[in-house]
């Protein structure tokens, strides 16, 4: 056991003298019957045991990101004057939900070198190897599933809004939209300095259904069966009673 | 007041679904249709996955159709029998309409199909009915009476004759029964309950009254629509309660009130208002295949090859 905490602590020793300690406003997101949103505020501090080094100011970037999944692009094509879908790329991965906030703008922040090896850009994020060779600019449909996210707020690019004092003290702010779904979200801070990552730290948030949502949602998914009869029941027994209702009315 | 649909994952204004339920309620009691075929695509424009929007309005529609054939069984315009050989031809159509329509899935094209089908079928059935009720009105002030007298056809000439009694019909149970299941094998692809071709099919081909057919299409409908809300259910998972409560509050009390206009209304007119909307609905359609859309792309879910 011991010899386990010592292992862990190498490996998260600190890729420089500055280490970050972290707060959350919550741990966990209830989505419940009335769920309409969230803030998630993200807050920290910055530990050293030496004084701030030389060099460019120090950065923060925050990342939230929702569950990965595979995601199918369709593109529409006029065929015989109809727009239908002809081409599609399956994007092997991407997030439900991802939002990247930093407390400069993000080419002063981080180099792309950097960028690309810790994974922190939206067109990062996602990962598509499997485009078909036939498909032309492939790329596209990364950048049109961006588009589509970002219109629907669940992609964010919130540069320069994380606020930093003293090179000490750090606070963002996410907002998750009111369409969300289950699952572990991973928010991810990066300590910078001249566009190299310095440190970083990472958390799950867990966001589920609650309450009334949850019933339902188990239900539906392990008694299908009686879950459609309730569902008919419900059906039948409003039908019957709004057609009582205004035969009372009618008198 | 934003509520969050646990099924559908999305997080949407209660007040304006129980509006376009009660809305989709008023047309449903009015003419005897589900309503679905307005429905389901309003759902998509509100943001509502299109599986989901599918799904859940079979429920409504089954409320709706409930609500609404109290109504006409009061008023004992419900042709009992009829509607049951129409339920055995729609069940056993709407079985072959799953089978055919996950074939169809797996060549891929399927939400294109359904899209022709609503134009084609929407474009046809609406502008006969328009065509025919026009002549009825202009025929009505002429002469003062209308004196339509139904053909003796095909319909006459087959075997198993049964007597319909509710609709003074003395006809073979085949035409019927092939008009169920055609609708039925429709009904399962397009989402629907399969009321808009089910009214004009038995107006033109049964040759059947209009007070009779709306609530003998009603009949028919709650019980294939039940059917493939459980299909759904149980196969899809996608069938969800909540969103289905809040349209079908707003759709029975709909119903009642569309029964009731309906009843004050000619046959005449009840057509012509019909078609003109399925005419609406088939343009709108039209008109999305045709034009350049505003997003090329749209995303779905992945992993399943």
């Amino acid at each position: 056991m011991l010899r386990f905490i010592v292992a862990l602590f190498l490996l998260v020793t600190p890729l420089s003298a500055e280490e970050i300690v972290l707060g959350l406003s919550r741990d966990e997101v209830a989505i419940t019957a009335t769920f309409n949103g969230s803030d998630v505020m993200i807050f920290g501090a910055v530990k050293r045991d030496a004084p701030v080094p030389d060099g460019g100011p120090l950065e923060v970037i925050i990342t939230l990101s929702g569950p990965l999944e595979p995601v199918l692009v369709r593109r529409k094509e006029r065929v015989l004057g109809i727009w239908a879908n002809t081409d599609a790329v399956e994007v092997d991965e991407a997030p439900s939900f991802y939002a990247v906030a930093t407390s400069g703008p993000m080419r002063d922040v981080l180099t792309s070198v950097e960028d690309l090896r810790y994974g922190i850009s939206i067109p990062r994020v996602i990962r598509s190897v499997g485009a078909p060779s036939e498909v032309e600019n492939a790329e596209t449909f990364t950048d049109a599933l961006i588009r589509i996210r970002a219109a629907s707020g669940l992609y964010q690019v919130l540069d320069s809004q994380v606020d930093m004092e003293e090179e000490t003290l750090f606070r963002g702010q996410i907002t998750l939209p009111a369409a969300l779904t289950e699952g572990n979200y991973s928010a991810r801070i990066y300590l910078t300095r001249d566009g190299m990552v310095v440190d970083e730290y990472e958390t799950d948030i867990a966001v589920f259904k609650a309450g009334l949502e949850r019933w339902l949602f188990e239900m539906s998914r392990n008694q299908p069966f009686w879950y459609g009869i309730m569902s008919l029941a419900i059906a039948i027994s409003a039908g019957w009673l709004a057609s009582a209702v205004f035969r009372i009315f009618q008198r | 007041m934003q509520i969050y649909l646990p099924i559908a994952e999305v997080s949407v204004n209660a007040f304006l679904l129980l509006g376009l339920g009660g809305l989709v309620g008023i047309l449903s009691g009015m003419f005897g249709v589900g309503g679905g075929f307005l429905m389901t695509p309003l759902l998509f424009f509100i943001g509502i996955p299109p599986p989901v929007a599918v799904a859940t309005e079979a429920v409504q529609i089954v409320a709706s159709s409930f609500s609404g054939v109290l109504a006409h069984l009061r008023r004992k315009s419900v042709d009992l029998k009829m509607g049951t050989v129409l339920l055995i031809g729609g069940l056993i159509g709407a079985a072959v309409g799953v089978v055919l329509f996950n074939y169809l899935k797996s060549l891929g094209q399927v939400d294109l199909l359904v899209k022709l089908c609503y134009v084609v079928f929407l474009g046809i059935i609406g502008g006969l009915m328009f065509v025919e009720s026009l002549r009825a009105i202009r025929r009505s002030k002429v002469v003062g009476a209308p004196p339509v007298r139904r053909k003796h056809g095909l319909v006459h000439a087959l075997p198993l004759k049964v007597k319909f009694r509710v609709s003074g019909l003395y006809i073979s149970v085949i035409p019927p029964l092939v008009v169920g299941l055609l609708v039925g094998i429709l009904a399962a692809i397009m989402g629907v309950g399969g009321g808009f071709i089910m009214v004009p099919a038995m107006i033109y081909l049964l040759g059947m009254p209009t007070k009779v057919v709306i609530g003998t299409s009603l009949f028919q409908i709650i019980f294939v629509t039940a059917f493939t809300t459980m299909l759904h259910a149980t196969t899809n998972y996608t069938v969800d309660i909540v969103l289905a409560v809040l349209l079908l509050v707003g759709g029975v009390v709909g119903a009642q009130i569309g029964t009731r206009i309906g009843v004050k209304m000619k046959a005449e007119q009840l057509r012509i208002l019909l078609a003109i909307m399925v005419l609406l609905v088939c343009g709108k359609l039209a008109l999305d295949l045709l034009l350049v859309p505003s997003e090329l792309y749209s995303l779905g879910a992945g992993g399943g090859h």
